[in-house]
């Protein structure tokens, strides 16, 4: 079954300078009573953004008219915490197609990548800069190019290379899915299978 | 399992668990590629998140958690999976029941969509949590593509003084790593404490493996192990027995194993601990002062100082004597009967105070039955700590259990993050002893204080 096919962007940011962002911050766990993969954008970072009577907090990122982008920046150790799905669901769902970090939490990478939704791992300092040009002037842009896996900000030309898996890298590229490679290896998991006994 | 060159290594899973908040987008995921479940034996189920833990023979009064508990129970019958649902003999959290049926074992793979799944490590087992993407992917091929992660061997020699225990170890050790510290490594616990320990407190120390981001932490098998995998309802019998408990006796790391990274702590230097911050890394020894602002680097100042504004706690501020308002005893890390028994020890005779609403919630059906054998209920209950129902309760805020905005709770769970335990509540977490003390007491105090010389030598 094909999936969301990234490539190529160059988009305006939006900033979010906080380390440590876990997967409760992205989506709060009473929002994961849904049965569908729809819908979850809503309530993103729904307890930064909305105060307890769903007014919008007019300090927090995404509701400032300044900053808007299809690519999310943040601090150290994005998404970690909790295993759920449902935070790359709703960073995609709300319409962003890359998040930048300087260091990703695992399982939440690899949820982001079953769901075209590319993590970009970037040096601390590069991150730095990104953060820079952005509060300087909040319509600098960024370029990500996945084929050859740099990501440069527009005013400056400063570009930096980033790691992929080479696998998932193709997966993106072309749409392809984990079940349809592994289903086509069904004859070696049969054969280990009936090779082991424990 | 080797796939093809240049392709990531087929990991080939024994037991896969499944519970009602990550599986549904997977069951609807195989029914729009007409796929069937490739080996639905090695699948179980049960519902844990969006139960309530009291008047659980009452249908959920929740509209969306009663439907999502009901559509787990209907992909189980539609897929064929066995399901521990409500009512269940078996029912329970997911990473207390496998366990105690006997279905965790060493030198198995164990994955599910929850990223305590970390906690059947401490068999001797890898196991691991995972998206629902993969859970799709296990359901339709018994398989995932994985990397192999780094090694991290963390040991700790040495013995744990009176009234310090496995969770402060476990907290110890994230305080030390930071909560990404273990990101990228899978752990194994080494060393006389971790072997000094229960199966129990092991899995206590595996299950928090993951709030250093490791996404799993395993301790090799010993007799401890294989006694307590011994006679349980799933376990191998007879011959099978015999056979499965040479081969875990095989699975230990060689003398000159090599690891990426080793970390090495004395028991000794271990206090009873307790979080202060927003992630499970910011803790401290409870005597201790929380950390100046200014003593991190200038980057993680913003972040520090937020996570401190949250709490409503200040820079330098002791710990020791902070009020409080909940005590949650329970969660995948804290709720099975050892957890139990020895909070019930130390309440006896004594009540808790009037400021404090006190939860325990055993970890599963036959937890709870357990401790109801013991008469470990009425203990509580003099106490002023009800025993509900079995459920992942207060852990986190998907069922009826949440700690209020504003208010402090002192939880034996595994996550400290904002609103974890609902809309802006304020999580302490700490050990069940910790926990308790903090409900006599109504505030943050040092067990170790109130426990009588040659009593609960943890």
């Amino acid at each position: 079954m094909a999936t969301k096919i990234f490539k190529h962007i160059q988009s305006t940011v939006v900033p979010l300078a906080i380390e440590n962002i876990d997967t409760d911050q992205i989506i709060p766990a009473r929002f994961l009573k849904a049965t569908t993969r729809e819908g979850f954008g809503n309530n993103l970072f729904r307890d930064w953004r909305f105060d307890q009577n769903d007014q919008p907090k007019m300090d927090f990122v995404l509701n400032h008219p300044t900053y808007s982008g299809k690519v999310l920046v943040a601090g150290n150790n994005f998404g970690c915490g909790s295993s759920r799905e449902h935070a790359a669901w709703a960073i995609v769902d709300y319409g962003f197609d890359v998040v930048v970090s300087s260091f990703f939490a695992d399982i939440f990478k690899g949820n982001a990548l079953n769901n075209g939704l590319l993590p970009v791992q970037v040096s601390d300092a590069f991150l730095k800069k990104i953060f820079d040009a952005v509060f300087a002037d909040a319509h600098a842009q960024v370029e990500v190019d996945l084929e050859n896996q740099f990501i440069k900000i527009s005013s400056t030309g400063e570009q930096e290379s980033f790691e992929i898996n080479p696998y998932k890298k193709a997966c993106l590229l072309n749409g392809y899915d984990d079940i349809d490679f592994i289903l086509s290896k069904t004859e070696l998991i049969e054969q280990y299978e009936n090779s082991t006994e424990f | 399992m080797n796939s093809s060159e240049g392709f990531p290594d087929i990991l080939y899973i024994d037991t896969h668990f499944i519970h009602e908040v990550t599986s549904p987008q997977a069951f609807d995921g195989l029914r729009e590629r007409g796929l069937p479940i490739f080996r639905p034996k090695q699948t179980i189920a049960t519902a844990d998140h969006n139960v309530p833990t009291w008047d659980q023979h009452l249908p959920i009064k929740e509209e969306l958690s009663r439907y999502q508990v009901d559509m787990l129970t209907k992909n189980c019958a539609e897929f064929g999976i066995e399901l521990y649902g409500l009512g269940h003999p078996y029912q329970g959290i997911v990473h207390v029941i496998g366990p105690e049926l006997g279905i965790t074992r060493p030198g198995c793979t164990y994955v599910c969509g929850d990223s305590h799944t970390s906690t059947h490590g401490a068999f001797g087992a890898i196991a691991f949590g995972i998206g629902t993407s993969q859970v799709e992917q296990v359901l339709a091929t018994q398989c995932l593509l994985q990397s192999r992660p780094k090694r991290m061997k963390i040991e700790v020699n040495g013995k744990l003084q009176k009234g310090v225990g496995a969770k402060d170890i476990i907290l110890y050790i994230i305080s030390q790593t930071t909560a990404a510290g273990g990101t990228g490594y899978a752990v194994e616990y080494a060393g006389d404490t971790f072997r000094s320990l229960s199966m129990e407190g092991r899995m206590t120390v595996c299950n928090m493996s993951i709030e250093m981001g490791a996404r799993c932490g395993l301790i090799a098998p010993d007799e401890t192990t294989i006694e307590y995998v011994k006679g349980r309802e799933f376990a191998p019998k007879g011959e099978e027995w015999d056979k499965a408990v040479a081969y875990w006796k095989t699975l230990y790391s060689d003398d000159d194993a090599e690891f990426d990274k080793v970390l090495s702590f004395r028991a000794e230097d271990i206090e009873p601990m307790i979080t202060y911050g927003t992630n499970p890394g910011m803790g401290i020894g409870v005597t201790q002062q929380v950390p100046a602002t200014e003593s991190f680097e200038q980057k993680e100042q913003t972040s520090y100082a937020k996570a401190l504004a949250y709490m409503g706690l200040e820079d330098n501020q002791l710990m020791l004597g902070k009020p409080i308002d909940y005590v949650f005893i329970g969660s995948c890390t804290n709720s099975r009967i050892e957890d139990l028994r020895e909070v019930a020890e130390f309440v006896k005779g004594k009540q808790k105070a009037d400021n404090v609403t006190v939860w325990v919630v055993p970890g599963s059906k036959q937890v709870q039955e357990q401790a109801i054998r013991e008469g470990l209920d009425k203990v509580f209950e003099a106490a002023g700590f009800p025993l509900r129902e079995p459920g992942c309760s207060a852990c986190l805020g998907m069922n009826e259990d949440k700690i209020p905005a504003g208010k402090y709770c002192v939880s034996t769970s595994n996550r400290n993050f904002e609103g974890r335990q609902g809309p802006n509540s304020r999580t302490f977490l700490a050990s069940p002893l910790t926990a308790a003390a903090a409900a006599i007491n109504g505030y943050i105090t040092d067990v170790r204080e109130m426990l009588e010389e040659g009593e609960l030598i943890a």
